[in-house]
């Protein structure tokens, strides 16, 4: 195989893994998927930034 | 009712980003300064016409190509992270990330992607000059990717240009040119990409320096010793002045990572600059230890590099935890710094601010939306701390911090000294009888990739908590998704990410042996 050819499939099949695989399957858009308007995912990010957490790491 | 943070979500989604942006940042310092380096030899071979050069430039283009071929799209992921790790982060920031990568995705991006094309497949069917115009514009295009993402990484360093719109949670960019020009992102997108031109000069270096020992390819080895070797001098020279210009932003902007820098847990006026030491393991900033095991320094220098004041004060962990030591503000003015729990009692009246004014708005009820407004818009700057109930919690991992910036800094000068020398026995005519300094240079290639992620781990590591300095912490920043599933990918970067990195160097070495008369298109 030509170093040409070896790259081409390279590059196509990180890019099938990358697109194909890991975003269809595991890289969803966390509000896209959740909230249909620009005005829902606001108020959700709103309520996650007023409401309180327990931030301590023990 | 209060929720119980998922630490283990916080710290698997951390250490995905920062594994993933490594591996992204394997394949991006080459690509940023071999295509110069490729520019500068394709114009001596059309001004000459001597095909010695044509040999070298397509030697060095298909190194490059392979770079290019395994690194293309690995930033993409990082994208991916955004929008599923970190929505609350990639909303808040609204359209200040917006602009900036659109400008690259519309500009910077086709730019390249369309000479690529040519500087790969044009030779022999464009002009000679168009084929140069392309390679140089290859070479400006990937520099203008950078461009766009480090301006985007320098408002995160130092949020500037924009406004909270408490309505829609989101910044909205108020001025383009603060974003584009604040001295953050000026600093950063000059000091990243030397740092590109002086690792692919090395690259170029250390390359040349096996056909030399090799006793092949002479003259391609020389003269691509000679580009690279004026090319990486005058860009590590750079690479020291706006490293100082960086630190001096760092000073300003985020004193706590300077102090992580140099290990400084107790402030002082005067303070001098750590050439070599070793932090006290497991220090803490509020016990007795001493901040080093040992130290040499050089007297007063932190406090001129810093605040160019050879007196000036330099604040140490201790004292950014505790307050209370004089300090400039934004406008010049001269102040007492407040301590981290005065902070996180003000980013927390912020939050609640929003909290209620979210409420009144929802209630209609203007007198209270207009009061919680004004509490929240004066403890906005503060608002991160609101997220964080320890102190301690503003303190990056000090020992990381420090010794990533020492082995950086120690390696930045290094690399004059090996440029220097390279550049004097080839002035000289005896570069080929000196073998050490030719293995050293190969030796060399993979301390320039140190050199380079270690700079990258002061940047980030050293901000510790924050996405967004003061003002989102990494706690506040996660999606409320499960940590497995964070889990799983990150073991499916680790091993995709690694099987790229060992199909860059077997394909690399073996063209690299293969060498240029071969190596064509």
């Amino acid at each position: 195989m030509t170093l040409g050819k070896k790259l081409w499939a390279l590059i196509l099949i990180k890019l099938f893994i990358m697109f194909v695989i890991l975003k269809l399957f595991f890289f969803k858009n966390f509000l896209n998927e959740k909230f249909d308007t620009e005005e829902e995912k606001s108020e959700y990010v709103l309520e996650q930034l007023t409401k309180p957490k327990n931030t301590d790491n023990d | 009712m209060i929720e119980n943070l998922d630490f283990a979500l916080v710290n698997w989604s951390r250490a995905q980003f920062a594994l993933t942006a490594m591996y992204h940042w394997l394949f991006v310092p080459l690509t940023l300064g071999i295509t110069f380096i490729i520019a500068f030899m394709e114009t001596i071979y059309v001004k000459t016409g001597d095909p010695e050069w044509k040999k070298a430039t397509k030697f060095w283009m298909t190194l490059f190509g392979i770079n290019f071929a395994i690194g293309v799209a690995t930033g993409l992921i990082l994208e991916f992270e955004f929008g599923t790790n970190w929505s609350n982060y990639s909303w808040f920031v609204g359209d200040i990330f917006g602009a900036p990568l659109a400008i690259e995705g519309i500009m910077a991006f086709f730019l390249e992607s369309t000479f690529i094309a040519v500087m790969f497949f044009g030779w022999n069917k464009v002009s000679k000059k168009f084929h140069l115009v392309s390679t140089w514009l290859v070479a400006i295009g990937a520099n203008l990717s950078a461009l766009w993402i480090l301006v985007a990484n320098g408002w995160m360093q130092h949020p500037i240009g924009m406004h909270f719109n408490p309505e829609t949670a989101r910044n909205e960019m108020l001025n383009f040119w603060d974003v584009f020009l604040s001295p953050v992102a000026v600093n950063k997108f000059l000091h990243t990409i030397t740092s590109g031109f002086v690792l692919a000069s090395i690259f170029v270096i250390g390359v040349s320096a096996w056909f030399l020992l090799k006793g092949r390819e002479k003259l391609m080895a020389k003269r691509s010793m000679i580009i690279a070797g004026v090319f990486g001098l005058l860009s590590s020279l750079f690479l020291i002045y706006t490293g100082d210009g960086s630190a001096y932003q760092v000073a300003q902007k985020q004193p706590m990572k300077l102090a992580a820098m140099e290990g400084l847990y107790e402030g002082s006026e005067g303070a001098g600059l750590v050439m070599l030491g070793m932090p006290t393991p497991g220090k803490e900033y509020d016990d007795d230890k001493d901040d080093y095991v040992f130290k040499i320094e050089i007297p007063k220098l932190l406090s001129f590099l810093g605040y160019r004041d050879f007196n000036a004060f330099v604040p140490g962990v201790k004292n950014l935890v505790e307050g209370g030591y004089p300090m400039t503000d934004e406008d010049g003015g001269t102040r007492t710094a407040i301590s981290a729990t005065e902070k996180i009692e003000k980013g927390k009246l912020s939050i609640n601010a929003l909290a209620e004014y979210k409420e009144a708005r929802k209630n209609g009820n203007d007198t209270i939306q207009e009061q919680s407004l004004k509490v929240f818009r004066e403890n906005f700057q503060y608002f991160g701390y609101g997220f964080l109930n320890d102190p301690k919690s503003i303190i990056p991992n000090v020992p990381l911090t420090f010794y990533s910036f020492h082995i950086m800094v120690a390696l930045g000068f290094y690399f004059v000294l090996l440029f220097v020398m390279v550049l004097f026995f080839i002035y000289k005519n005896s570069l080929e009888t000196k073998k050490w300094l030719l293995r050293l240079s190969i030796f060399t290639i993979p301390l320039a990739y140190i050199a380079s992620m270690s700079g990258w781990i002061v940047a980030e590591v050293g901000r510790q908590p924050w996405t967004i300095q003061d003002l989102l912490p990494t706690v506040a920043a996660v999606s409320n998704i499960d940590a497995s599933a964070v889990q799983i990918t990150f073991w499916l970067f680790a091993i995709i990410f690694t099987a790229l990195l060992i199909a860059e160097i077997k394909i690399m070495t073996k063209q690299i042996k293969i060498g240029p008369k071969e190596g064509g298109h």
